[in-house]
């Protein structure tokens, strides 16, 4: 790894970001939307269902969209040849992974400061800890979107199946992560496997920043989680670009 | 291993790349000398991009050897001083000319110049804040050489980069393959233009994984006993078919 290229890869992939406007305004504008929607929904109806899976929803969104926009760019390098290219240069695969994580993390960080000022203070989301938690859960569901995506990726040889990935890696984190039905509640089974998955974790680490006043001691060990699936995938992600292929 | 000499930049041994099935380069030996525009021709399938990926290091190998400036090919240190350049164009298309060429010549450790450079070399200077996707296919193609020349490379491996072409630009980028040769670097360019054979200094014809030919231009067509290179190479083809034909027969 070279700081050097890592950096210049990061760049280049902002500046392609950049050039595509409509990108980068669904990125920040659908969980917005999507948000504003859930509350209105939710706006006559008793129970203060917002506040109960808004949070959630806001660690979820990062994951999703940052999949989605990560394992097609990739797959993109891998089927226009820039990544057997890039390969034929000093470019370290670690460099290629930490550029597509920087970039797209810094994406990630806009994304949420956005949506987590909406849902606080357009839809009225009540927050008892501390925001800059809140968005800090955020970039790391963001950055672990990117991981898997990155990840994924590698087992798709069209962008069809690369969308095709996002509901088959998503959907079964989403079903299990405690959102539908709480996680204690689940069929023994299907709750050791949510225990395994990270976005139980994410969403978790979100619950707890709504409902605590000081949960620091709560998040960590999630963020520990979530961060452990980073750097797993990550390295199983870096074993699908090969140098060398038949 | 008297070939490994400072004389000669690429080296190749007992080569054997098998793909799918199907085994594309047998048994293929070569040695190229350093500072010289090597011609790499042949029909398409006869293993020209495969001998090239070969060279540059990504393609797996089924047995042989190859090396390049002394070092096994692909290896980390000549990551900064071979350059490839692949048939499709790999550059990127959202991107304009300068970005492109200024982000590759970031991860081989060249700055702005080398690209304002490496884009005058190519003719785009007019274009260069151009998205690629915009240009036209030969422009396309010579971002994409640009990209490889960003980093002057002691040895170059271009895949077909005059392809789609018109003459003048055809003659130009020869020109260019020219001067780069005469300041001692190497240049392996594959082509199925045969006239573009007498821009070379050395010829190797290719055909079905097997090197039918390897020698300069005149001596080529003393021993076919033919004026062109495209007559020289349609006869050593006929004369392999009717070889082929007469070991089956």
């Amino acid at each position: 790894m070279n700081a050097r290229i890592t950096l210049a890869t990061a760049a280049r992939i902002l500046r392609q970001l950049r050039g595509d406007h409509r990108t980068v305004a669904l990125m920040i504008l659908v969980p917005v939307v999507l948000l504003g929607l859930l509350a209105w929904i939710y706006a006559d109806l008793p129970g203060d269902v917002f506040n109960r899976i808004g949070p959630a929803l806001l660690g979820v969104f990062p994951f999703v969209v940052m999949f989605i926009v990560t394992s097609i760019a990739t797959l993109r390098e891998r089927t226009s040849g820039t990544l057997e290219r890039l390969l034929t240069t000093p470019l370290g695969k670690g460099d290629l992974m930490v550029g597509y994580a920087l970039a797209f993390g810094s994406m990630a960080f806009l994304q949420a400061v956005v949506a987590t000022g909406f849902a606080v203070w357009v839809c009225g989301l009540e927050i008892a800890g501390p925001l800059g938690l809140l968005v800090v859960v955020a970039l790391f569901d963001a950055l672990l979107g990117t991981a898997l995506g990155l990840l994924a990726s590698g087992f798709a040889r069209t962008e069809f199946q690369a969308v095709q990935f996002m509901p088959a890696f998503v959907l079964p984190q989403f079903l299990l992560c405690g959102l539908l039905v709480p996680r204690e509640l689940l069929p023994p089974a299907l709750e050791a496997i949510s225990d395994v998955l990270p976005l139980s974790y994410a969403v978790d680490a979100m619950k707890d920043v709504t409902v605590q006043t000081d949960p620091l001691s709560d998040v960590l060990p999630s963020l520990g989680v979530i961060a452990l699936w980073i750097v797993l995938s990550l390295a199983l992600g870096s074993l699908t670009l090969r140098r060398r292929t038949p | 291993m008297t070939n490994i000499s400072p004389d000669n930049s690429i080296v190749v041994e007992h080569l054997r790349v098998v793909r799918g099935d199907r085994e594309v380069l047998p048994d293929l030996s070569v040695t190229v000398p350093r500072g010289q525009v090597i011609g790499l021709l042949g029909p398409s399938g006869g293993g020209k991009s495969t001998l090239m990926r070969a060279v540059v290091g990504v393609q797996v190998i089924a047995g042989g050897t190859v090396s390049v400036l002394g070092e096994e090919a692909g290896s980390p240190a000549l990551r900064q001083r071979v350059g490839y350049l692949t048939q499709a164009p790999s550059v990127y298309g959202d991107l304009t000319v300068r970005d492109n060429v200024r982000y590759f010549g970031r991860v081989i450790g060249v700055g702005g110049d080398a690209a304002d450079r490496a884009i005058e070399a190519v003719a785009l200077t007019d274009h260069a804040e151009a998205l690629v996707e915009n240009l036209s296919g030969g422009q396309w193609s010579r971002a994409n050489l640009a990209c490889t020349l960003v980093g002057d490379p002691e040895v170059l491996v271009l895949d077909e980069p005059t392809v789609g072409l018109d003459p003048v630009l055809r003659r130009d980028l020869w020109d260019l393959f020219r001067r780069l040769a005469g300041d001692g670097r190497t240049v392996l360019v594959s082509s199925h233009v045969m006239d573009e054979a007498v821009r070379c200094d050395r010829l190797l014809l290719l055909r079905e994984g097997v090197i039918l030919s390897d020698s300069t231009l005149p001596e080529l067509l003393e021993r076919t006993g033919t004026t062109d290179a495209e007559q020289a190479f349609l006869a050593l083809i006929d004369e392999a078919a009717a070889r082929d034909g007469g070991a089956a027969a």
